[in-house]
């Protein structure tokens, strides 16, 4: 602290007077984030609680062990509801970073300015609208008798698809339709990547002869692994986040069997059915689960590749 | 002879090298369309009139043009309704986040010699990235403050954005010290440091994180189920209520004539294209900077 250096005051009441202003400055939100994520933190006891919302969260509601935990493993489809969740979620990150580093790879190979900007315009954008929209446009041109994309397969000769509605294409129909809302922003990151390798390296692939496919196979991709396996790294936080949003919005209930995710579950049971105990257990489990991967890819990100957060 | 066969080959090689690039534009256009062309369809939809649209005559122009949808929707109460109060949540909401987003990147944008606690704040703040409460303590911690139904149940759990706090702080950092310490010969002080060298050089990042809010906050709608009364439903959770047809039981019969007359389908995406109006009003300044916002935040280091 007292190490004098020549940027810095060497007395000590100037640096104090320094960190008071510094503390006066964090505590607004300190106090929101306390209030907003720490409350809710300790909220999670619930889950071990006999809750009354008449006492609220910070009321003593009697400790009730594994009460709610015993009754959120006897809802029969809860096994099905985590399947559900896992595969959702793990189909979305690994359709959308392939689709996303191709297409990364497709805007770099473009040649044509123009046509390059127009279509980064078009694709970044969906990206940017409310999922309450997207359900909308989604429920108009899936529609098995008027939608659009049935009249294409009709016309292909195929039979219409139920795609909101059948058990067997709800979950594919839940990851193309992210990847439809997303690829375009994911690809942001990979083409930033691709743009930050050495220009010199392409110069002497081509005076030793090397054509395009040579030079993606043996520069490019090479140059982006670092920031694909950074990627894949920290998305194994989002492996219990199949997306609320999307699914809230789409699903019904004849693709609950297909369709039901942890988080819609938990919404259910807690705010419709007013359980609040056993769906915080639920949320609990999930929490800890994420924050164990997360911990874990952050952690791997730090050490293997000094990614920092802070 | 080697000089033909050199020429022959070259010329194999840019024909190649066409055809690839005709490929690459073709996909790359290909996918522009499927971004593009449900938005458009339902653009279409609602400037058609009812007739063309049951006759599935709309494919990629409006048929028999007409407002009478749009005209429709803005002769509903609820709808301006639900557009104050999203007007509201935007316009308390995005300085009281700004505010507290630069105040907290401030401090820690320091080092660790500047500022000793430092390491405790930032795990504060990253451990709430880490482990949250989730749904249901969160909304019982909103009922228990009495924040239900009113504005501040919308702005202020999401007001502190660790995110837009970590891509402000990474900028900060890189602002160079002789700048303070110009400041400080000057007889600043800490807060006017801030306030009067590093918010006007971080115009940039401050743009992007305003455009990320205002995005966040115009989008948003589950808190608006959750915590306000439907007469108080920002637009996007009054959108839902459109679009899934919950709402047509409480129309007044004048208005149930009046809807009768028009398609269901241009009604609904009137609404959804008047939703998603301002952010393609922004759309291009938020092109501009979410792409600074992104490479910032996760290839940074």
């Amino acid at each position: 602290m007292l190490k004098v250096n020549k940027n810095q005051p060497a007395s000590k009441f100037h640096s104090l007077h320094n960190e008071i202003s510094y503390h006066l400055m964090l505590l607004p939100s300190v106090i929101i984030v306390f209030i907003f994520a720490y409350i809710p933190l300790y909220g999670l006891t619930i889950a071990f609680k006999n809750f009354n919302p008449a006492k609220g969260i910070l009321g003593d509601n009697p400790w009730c062990g594994l009460d709610n935990f015993e009754y959120i493993f006897s809802i029969p489809n809860i096994g099905r509801v985590f399947f559900n969740t896992v595969t959702i979620a793990v189909g979305k990150i690994v359709v959308g970073t392939v689709v996303a580093i191709a297409v990364a790879l497709l805007l770099n190979e473009c040649t044509v300015k123009w046509l390059k900007h127009g279509v980064q315009t078009l694709i970044y954008f969906p990206y940017f609208i409310s999922w309450i929209i997207l359900a909308g446009i989604l429920q108009d041109i899936l529609s098995p008798s008027s939608g659009v994309v049935n009249q294409i397969i009709k016309m292909l000769g195929g039979s219409p698809v139920y795609f909101l509605g059948d058990n067997k294409v709800f979950r594919e129909t839940m990851v193309l339709s992210e990847v439809w809302r997303s690829f375009g922003y994911n690809s942001i990151v990979y083409l930033a990547a691709i743009t930050s390798i050495d220009p010199t390296l392409y110069e002497a692939a081509e005076i030793d002869g090397a054509g395009r496919l040579r030079k993606l196979l043996h520069i490019t991709l090479p140059g982006m692994s670092t920031i694909i396996i950074l990627m894949c790294v920290l998305n194994l936080g989002n492996v219990l986040n199949a997306g609320f949003d999307q699914i809230f919005n789409l699903y019904s209930v004849q693709v609950y069997e297909s369709g039901d995710i942890i988080d819609t579950l938990v919404y259910r049971i807690g705010l419709q059915q007013a359980k609040f105990g056993p769906s915080t257990a639920v949320g609990l489990l999930k929490s800890i689960i994420s924050f164990t991967l997360i911990s874990f890819a952050y952690l791997f990100a730090w050490k293997k590749y000094d990614y920092k957060i802070f | 002879m080697i000089e033909s066969r050199n020429r022959k080959l070259s010329k194999r090689y840019s024909i190649i090298n066409l055809l690839t690039d005709i490929i690459i534009n073709v996909i790359l256009v290909t996918l522009a369309l499927i971004c593009f062309l449900p938005f458009w369809y339902e653009v279409c939809i609602s400037f058609s009139s009812n007739r063309a649209i049951m006759a599935k005559e709309v494919v990629f122009l409006p048929k028999e043009f007409t407002f009478q949808a749009y005209e429709y929707v803005i002769s509903r109460t609820p709808f301006w309704k639900s557009l104050w109060v999203t007007l509201l949540r935007v316009l308390f909401g995005l300085p009281i986040s700004l505010f507290l987003i630069i105040t907290a990147a401030y401090p820690l944008s320091k080092t660790k010699s500047k500022f000793r606690f430092r390491t405790f704040y930032a795990w504060y703040f990253f451990l709430t990235m880490l482990f949250n409460g989730g749904m249901i303590p969160s909304y019982l911690t909103v009922v228990q403050l009495g924040l239900l139904n009113t504005i501040w149940a919308l702005i202020l759990p999401t007001s502190v954005n660790v995110f837009n706090m970590l891509l402000l702080l990474s900028f900060f950092r890189n602002i160079p010290e002789s700048l303070e310490d110009a400041a400080r010969i000057d007889g600043a002080g800490q807060w006017r440091t801030l306030w009067q060298i590093y918010v006007p050089v971080s115009i940039p990042v401050l743009a992007t994180v305003t455009l990320f809010t205002i995005v966040g906050s115009w989008n948003s709608w589950f808190d608006g189920m959750i915590y306000m009364k439907p007469y108080n439903y920002p637009l996007q959770t009054y959108l839902r209520t459109i679009i899934f047809n919950y709402d047509f039981g409480n129309l007044s019969i004048e208005e149930q004539k009046k809807l009768a007359e028009m398609s269901p389908e241009s009604v609904k995406a009137s609404q959804m294209i008047v939703g998603a109006l301002p952010i393609l009003a922004i759309y291009p300044f938020l092109q501009k900077y979410f792409i600074t916002g992104i490479t910032l935040g996760s290839v940074k280091g």
